[in-house]
């Protein structure tokens, strides 16, 4: 590490004062921006985490009510799915970086990727108040007829903050889409971009097409909920499977707008430091279309006990398994690429690993849920719960934590130390475990999800669970601290500190406001690891 | 990319002009940005509406006498006087483009008015529907009234056919307000034949809403209806 100055001019101190962030259109600054209220969402989603563990450390319900409950792990799923998962790649790390990526100096629509962050921020208000004022307790997925006729907490406000953070996504989207389209810099063609653009490309056609559906079917549950108009009412011979049909035309797409970019930036840390360039380019490039195209045809998996038909479960079973493939040929490629690399370990690379474990095992489990005869077992259980975690926290989460260190030099120009990255990455990855796999078992074991008490025998696995959780609070508030610390006692990380070959390390860190001093004019991919170090060698 | 390639050789060209934002190197790149962003903004609109048509879709598979009896509830000749406005307001929109294109300001101004005095022309046409609707107790909800076998059927025609005009209505709304900052700008000579993507691009949007309302008319009015003329 050079210990060089930061440059004199960047876009953190280029102006000063609330109103400069406030009113910027530096995407730089409107990631910086996501990152704090998604770090808020996080902490919050997480202290209601604390709240379900407490409460299953013990069989007997005696922590919070059962009504307690719902609501909290409702508020978890709410705040964790919509407010942390959905943006935090995508609209934190995407929005830093994807310009500087490119070659550009913004975004297409700079006024607009602002206007989506305030989209963002008002609909996290709206469901922010729906939990202050009593919560929500339906569970995420926010099923009719019980949402729109008889819960009797606040899912019309939570609705509504739902429906107006999808907005915030869909913009940010296109904006994107339009971004890789029009403003990559002269000579930067599709195949030499770098494959979290790619990444993100596939991302924001998951966020066009699917948002807008959740946006309209949150809009009908409200009109049923708020006028009493029939739409899924049995009552009338509406259909409550209706709802879930366009719930899940989303919110499965969603699972891939959660881990589809994490995916990309996997990608962009494993080559720079296995120092090789990415194994198979182009196909883990289409691989992100194919699973975001196959995304789109298997929501109905979510379905197979709500009664929908025998054939129609067979072709959503079979397709669901067709999602294998082209993640599989990611992480084959992935591992192929660190196969005879000289593998770096620092802090991203750590996450990188994880990532890839814990991706693996929760893609193969997904394998177990998609059969349709296991999936009558499993369906509703704890196996559920930690499938979609090792996906989501130990998939997505990883992810951005591996970008997140990953980019941080870039974005602060500073460093954070590696022995505390190092542990932290160790904390969460074993704690992660400790959480979550014991689920698996108790899933299988047959104990339901979404109740307060469960019966004895389930009790040392639960009660590991809560350690494990206990761990990962601490690698959580670990990273938060470091990465603080950094900002005012790092090191300065100068321009290029991991040695890494994209167009966002020509430049400075903190990058100057426009990010490049003239257009850079692109000549070669974004990946040149491999004919780099046999120079070197 | 070779259109931004060749751009880029020629920096000078269009540098000066005052509605480019700096973070684009041509006119002609930020234009097709806008073009293309709209597009995908329209997509994102079709599936909008998507969800609520796909509703209507399996109710009108699963109950059809309710639809036939609820379609017949709506006013045919309202609705078709709608759709002839709506139509005329399609032809003035591509009018007003086409004036901006060749720098005819004056006519751009008097289309855009146009358009706008028939957008209105729709929303109060169609306030009057609804109006009628909510005095026979036809709006759903608790105050809802019908008589028939098929009355909580038609309930969900009901809901769905307020669900979908209404986001109509709300999109007309919007475009109004639209229109109406477009001809402010066009009264105040923002726009040249080198420069008029804000005129074309709300005219993508007018011609949407437009459309959608011609899957609206038949979806709603016209159902079953050849069993009915009398």
């Amino acid at each position: 590490m050079t210990t060089t100055v930061l440059p004199r001019v960047n876009y953190l101190n280029v102006r000063h004062g609330v109103a400069s962030w406030l009113l910027t259109k530096d995407h730089k600054r409107i990631g910086i921006l996501y990152l704090l209220v998604v770090t808020i969402a996080f902490f919050l989603g997480g202290l209601f985490a604390t709240g379900i563990r407490i409460e299953l450390t013990t069989p007997q319900g005696d922590f919070v009510s059962a009504d307690t409950y719902n609501r909290l792990f409702t508020m978890h799923g709410v705040a964790m799915v919509f407010f942390v998962l959905i943006p935090s790649v995508p609209a934190i790390l995407g929005n830093f970086a994807l310009p500087l990526m490119i070659g550009a100096k913004d975004v297409a629509f700079p006024r607009l990727n602002l206007l989506s962050w305030y989209i963002f921020v008002i609909g996290f208000f709206f469901t922010l108040a729906a939990m202050v004022f009593g919560g929500v307790d339906t569970g995420w997925t926010f099923y009719t007829p019980y949402s729109s006729l008889y819960s009797n907490s606040n899912v019309l406000m939570t609705g509504i903050g739902v429906f107006i953070a999808g907005f915030s996504s869909i913009l940010t989207g296109l904006n994107f889409m339009v971004t890789i389209h029009r403003m990559r810099a002269p000579g930067m063609t599709w195949f030499r971009l770098p494959l979290f653009v790619w990444a993100l490309y596939a991302t924001s056609l998951v966020q066009i097409l699917g948002t807008p559906v959740i946006a309209i079917t949150v809009g009908m549950l409200a009109l049923e909920r708020a006028l009493g108009f029939g739409i899924f009412d049995p009552r009338l011979g509406g259909d409550p499977v209706l709802f879930q049909h366009l719930f899940w035309f989303y919110s499965h797409p969603a699972v891939y707008i959660m881990i589809l970019p994490p995916m990309g930036v996997i990608s962009e840390v494993i080559a720079c430091f296995s120092r090789k360039n990415v194994f198979g380019y182009s196909f883990v490039a289409f691989s992100s279309l194919a699973i975001a195209v196959f995304g789109f045809l298997v929501w109905a998996h979510h379905l197979f006990v709500a009664g929908i038909s025998p054939y129609s479960a067979m072709v959503f079973s079979f397709l669901s398994f067709a999602v294998a493939i082209p993640s599989a040929v990611k992480t084959f490629n992935w591992t192929a690429t660190l196969y005879q690399g000289a593998i770096w370990w620092r802090a991203p690379m750590l996450w990188v690993f994880g990532f890839i474990g814990l991706f693996l095992i929760g893609g193969l489990t997904g394998l177990f849920l998609a059969s349709l005869g296991l999936d009558v077992h499993l369906h509703d259980t704890y196996f559920v719960v930690a499938h979609f975690h090792y996906i989501m926290v130990g998939g997505a989460i990883m992810g951005f934590f591996a970008g997140l260190h990953y980019w941080w030099p870039k974005m602060t120009g500073r460093m954070y130390p590696n022995w505390a990255a190092t542990t932290a990455a160790l904390l969460v990855f074993f704690g992660f475990n400790l959480t979550f796999f014991p689920q698996f078992i108790l899933g299988y074991l047959g104990m339901p999800r979404r109740y307060h008490a469960y019966s004895e025998e389930f009790q040392v696995l639960n009660v590991l669970s809560s350690a494990g959780a206990s761990i990962l609070a601490v690698g959580y508030t670990l990273i938060a601290s470091y990465l603080v610390f950094s900002l005012f006692k790092g090191q300065a990380a100068g321009a290029n500190p991991w040695r890494a070959t994209g167009l966002e390390w020509k430049t400075e860190s903190p990058p100057i406001p426009d990010n490049f001093t003239e257009t850079p004019i692109v000549n070669e991919g974004a990946y040149k690891y491999s004919e780099r170090e046999i120079e070197v060698a | 990319m070779p259109e931004i390639a060749a751009a880029h050789a020629d920096p000078g060209a269009h540098a000066h002009h005052p509605a480019l934002q700096h973070h684009f190197q041509t006119l002609e790149q930020q234009q097709e940005a806008s073009t293309l962003g709209m597009w995908i903004f329209l997509v994102t609109e079709v599936m909008f509406f998507g969800g609520l048509l796909m509703a209507y879709l399996l109710y009108r598979v699963w109950y059809p006498l309710a639809w036939s009896e609820g379609s017949l509830e709506l006013d045919i000749r309202l609705g078709g006087f709608n759709t002839v406005v709506l139509i005329g307001s399609s032809l003035t929109m591509a009018l007003a483009v086409r004036s901006a294109q060749t720098g005819a300001q004056k006519a751009t101004v008097r289309w855009l008015l146009l358009t706008m005095a028939l957008g209105l022309t729709f929303l109060v046409v169609k306030f009057f529907e609804y109006r009628e609707k909510y005095l026979l107790h036809h709006i759903p909800g608790p105050n809802f009234q019908f008589e028939g076998p098929e009355a909580a059927h038609v309930q969900i025609f009901l809901s769905l056919y307020f669900g979908l005009t209404g986001l109509h209505a709300l999109h007309m709304v919007v475009g109004f307000c639209i229109l109406a900052v477009i001809t402010w700008m066009a009264h105040r000579r923002r726009f040249s034949p080198e420069w008029y993507t804000p005129v074309e691009l709300s005219g993508l949007y007018w011609h949407f809403v437009d459309i959608v309302w011609i899957f609206l008319f038949p979806l709603l009015y016209l159902v079953d209806r050849a069993h009915h003329l009398s």
